[in-house]
């Protein structure tokens, strides 16, 4: 069965707005890309839909409270609230490193959790 | 105290624009660089930017905004940038003076030969839109509940609506969320979204949190705190369609309503506002109206990419240095002549190494004391004696001349400063 879904791309601020026409599992046509992430935009997004998941964990000793962290790629979508949960539960000490990671591998998706800045000790 | 008291290119505002007029302005050539910076750190509003979406233009990576701005702040370190801050500029002379104030350094004064406007701008406030009702605590600009929530760690509120579909209230809507707390609405009194669509899509498809446009706020209740507030429908006009009245159950209403770029300073400094930006006019170049002041960044005119912002900032930059280093050359080209011993002052003030060519140089001075026998009036630059004149006595009424020529003037050339004497034989 052939059918056409209406998509918005958000690999980047363009956000293109894509119609892809599906033939049961397989993506046969992408319109309305400008560039070819969009095609891979349409194929995760229909298959395995994945958000960039940012956020703050408690830091310790730190110039502030919190420390903002992200996941390194994107992770499936219907694991963001669980990530949100492991991030509670965490709290780190200063001084924190750019880049440094605050969670290997969360909830067995290969993807690290790291943060976003310095954070300096007081 | 501060260390320098000129500096060549001083920037106020350290976002985007700022950092990357720092770090151009240092790779053009200028030596001394200052960035000023009222916050107790580096970064400006990317700080408390903790969602992805930044670099992709610049780095062709998804960085969160704390990321992005570390690596111009750590440019910035590495070439020798100097900062300043907890540190408020009260003040901008067209003759590029600034005034400023801190805890720590106390009131100071800068010179700077170029000086580069980088202080983004603020949020539209509930007073500025003028929404009726009660005045109770819960109404906040997105932007100060996206500081309470990323960097301090405290929650704005449980239940909360948004009005305007600005990226930063859209950007909140999803954070606030993450964070448990119910989004009930968010409310857009145009008929099409003010914000990008990506972040429609991220941050209120996915959560499927309800959009509503040409729709506002017409009344905030609630004593102490936010307890309700009643929406309603506009028309063209922006008129409250009868009937279309809603009430929702909140604690929070968050204000996502524009931005207005910041300007008290550089209106004082006799820079020229466009008045539809709302910010200076600039060149090419990112110069103003004021020979020597350049902007860049959302002080200019509100952008949505920080990455547009660092490639603006890197022209304001890259330009301020330019214009200090040419005046530095015309600066040094300017050899000072001091009055010395006994000297009350000479004129000319300076001497202008390119002027010296055939034409003869007469210095004009007055002497402090009267002095009744032959004194010898001399011109040196510290060690080296470069030209002499004797004269029957010296009195502060009657003015003494000496006149280099052109055999003086190689050793003038070589001199930092000359300083005349006049002394007893
Ligand atoms: C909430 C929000 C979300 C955003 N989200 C995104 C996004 O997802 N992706 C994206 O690409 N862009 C985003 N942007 C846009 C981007 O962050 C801004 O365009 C950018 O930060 C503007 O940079 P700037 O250097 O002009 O100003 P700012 O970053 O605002 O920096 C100005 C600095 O000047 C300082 N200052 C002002 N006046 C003085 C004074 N008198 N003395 C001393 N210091 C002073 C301020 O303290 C501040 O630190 C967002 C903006 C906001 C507000
Ligand atoms: S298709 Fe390309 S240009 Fe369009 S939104 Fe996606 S990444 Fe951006």
């Amino acid at each position: 069965m052939v059918e056409k879904r209406k998509l918005i791309c958000v690999s980047c601020p363009v956000g293109c707005e894509l119609e892809v026409t599906l033939d049961g599992n397989e993506i046969v046509e992408v319109e309305g890309n400008t560039c070819k992430l969009g095609i891979d935009y349409a194929e995760q997004e229909l298959f395995d839909p994945r958000r960039m998941v940012a956020s703050t964990v408690k830091v310790k000793n730190g110039y502030h409270p919190l420390v903002p962290v992200y996941t390194e790629k994107p992770v499936p979508k219907p694991k963001i609230f669980d990530v949100l949960a492991e991030l509670r539960k965490v709290e780190i000490e200063a001084p924190v490193s750019v880049n440094d990671v605050v969670i290997e591998n969360v909830l067995d998706t290969g993807i690290n959790v790291i943060a976003s800045r310095d954070m300096p000790k007081v | 105290m501060i260390k320098k008291k000129i500096y060549d290119v001083v920037i106020i505002g350290s976002g985007p624009g700022g950092l990357a007029a720092a770090v151009a302005a240092k790779k053009e050539g200028a030596e001394d660089v200052l960035v000023i910076e009222r916050d107790t750190e580096l970064g400006g509003i990317l700080l408390q930017c903790i969602h992805n979406g930044f670099g992709l233009e610049i780095f062709n990576e998804d960085l969160p905004g704390p990321s992005y701005a570390q690596r111009y702040i750590d440019e910035a370190h590495e070439l020798g940038v100097e900062s300043m801050l907890d540190t408020i500029v009260l003040e901008v002379t067209p003759g590029r003076k600034l005034f400023a104030s801190s805890t720590k350094h106390g009131f100071v004064e800068i010179d700077a030969r170029a000086i580069v406007l980088a202080m983004g701008c603020r949020e539209r406030t509930r007073a500025m839109i003028q929404i009726p009702g009660m005045r109770p605590a819960g109404v906040y600009t997105a932007g100060t509940a996206q500081r309470f929530t990323n960097i301090e760690g405290k929650m704005p509120g449980e239940r909360v609506v948004i009005l305007g579909s600005g990226d930063i209230g859209l950007i909140m809507a999803r954070r606030l969320t993450f964070e448990g707390a119910k989004v009930e609405r968010v409310l857009e009194i145009l008929p099409y979204l003010s914000g990008l669509t990506r972040n429609y899509v991220q941050c209120l498809q996915d959560f499927d949190i309800p959009l509503q446009f040409e729709h506002t706020v017409k009344f905030i209740h609630g004593k102490d705190r936010v307890e309700a507030v009643e929406i309603a429908q506009v028309d063209k006009n922006w008129n409250y369609v009868k009937g279309s009245e809603e009430t929702i159950p909140c604690d929070t209403l968050l204000l996502s309503v524009g931005l207005i770029p910041e300007n008290e300073l550089s209106r004082q400094a006799g820079v020229r506002i466009d008045p539809i930006t709302g910010g200076p006019y600039v060149d090419e170049s990112r110069e103003t109206n004021v020979p020597g002041i350049f902007a860049a960044g959302n002080v200019v005119h509100v952008y949505d990419l920080a990455d547009w912002v660092t490639l603006a900032g890197y022209d304001a930059g890259k330009s301020a240095a330019k214009f200090a280093m040419a005046l530095k050359a015309k600066e040094s080209a300017h050899i000072p002549v001091k009055a010395g011993n006994n000297v009350h002052h000479v004129v000319p003030h300076t001497i202008n190494k390119q002027n010296l060519t055939n034409d003869e140089i007469e210095l004009q001075l007055r002497v402090v004391r009267p002095i009744e026998e032959r004194v010898m009036i001399e011109v040196h630059d510290g060690e080296n004696r470069i030209a002499r004149k004797a004269a029957r006595y010296a009195r502060p009424g009657e003015m003494l001349t000496l006149v280099l020529k052109e055999r003086h003037f190689a050793d003038v050339e070589k001199a930092d400063s000359l300083t005349v004497d006049v002394n007893p034989r």
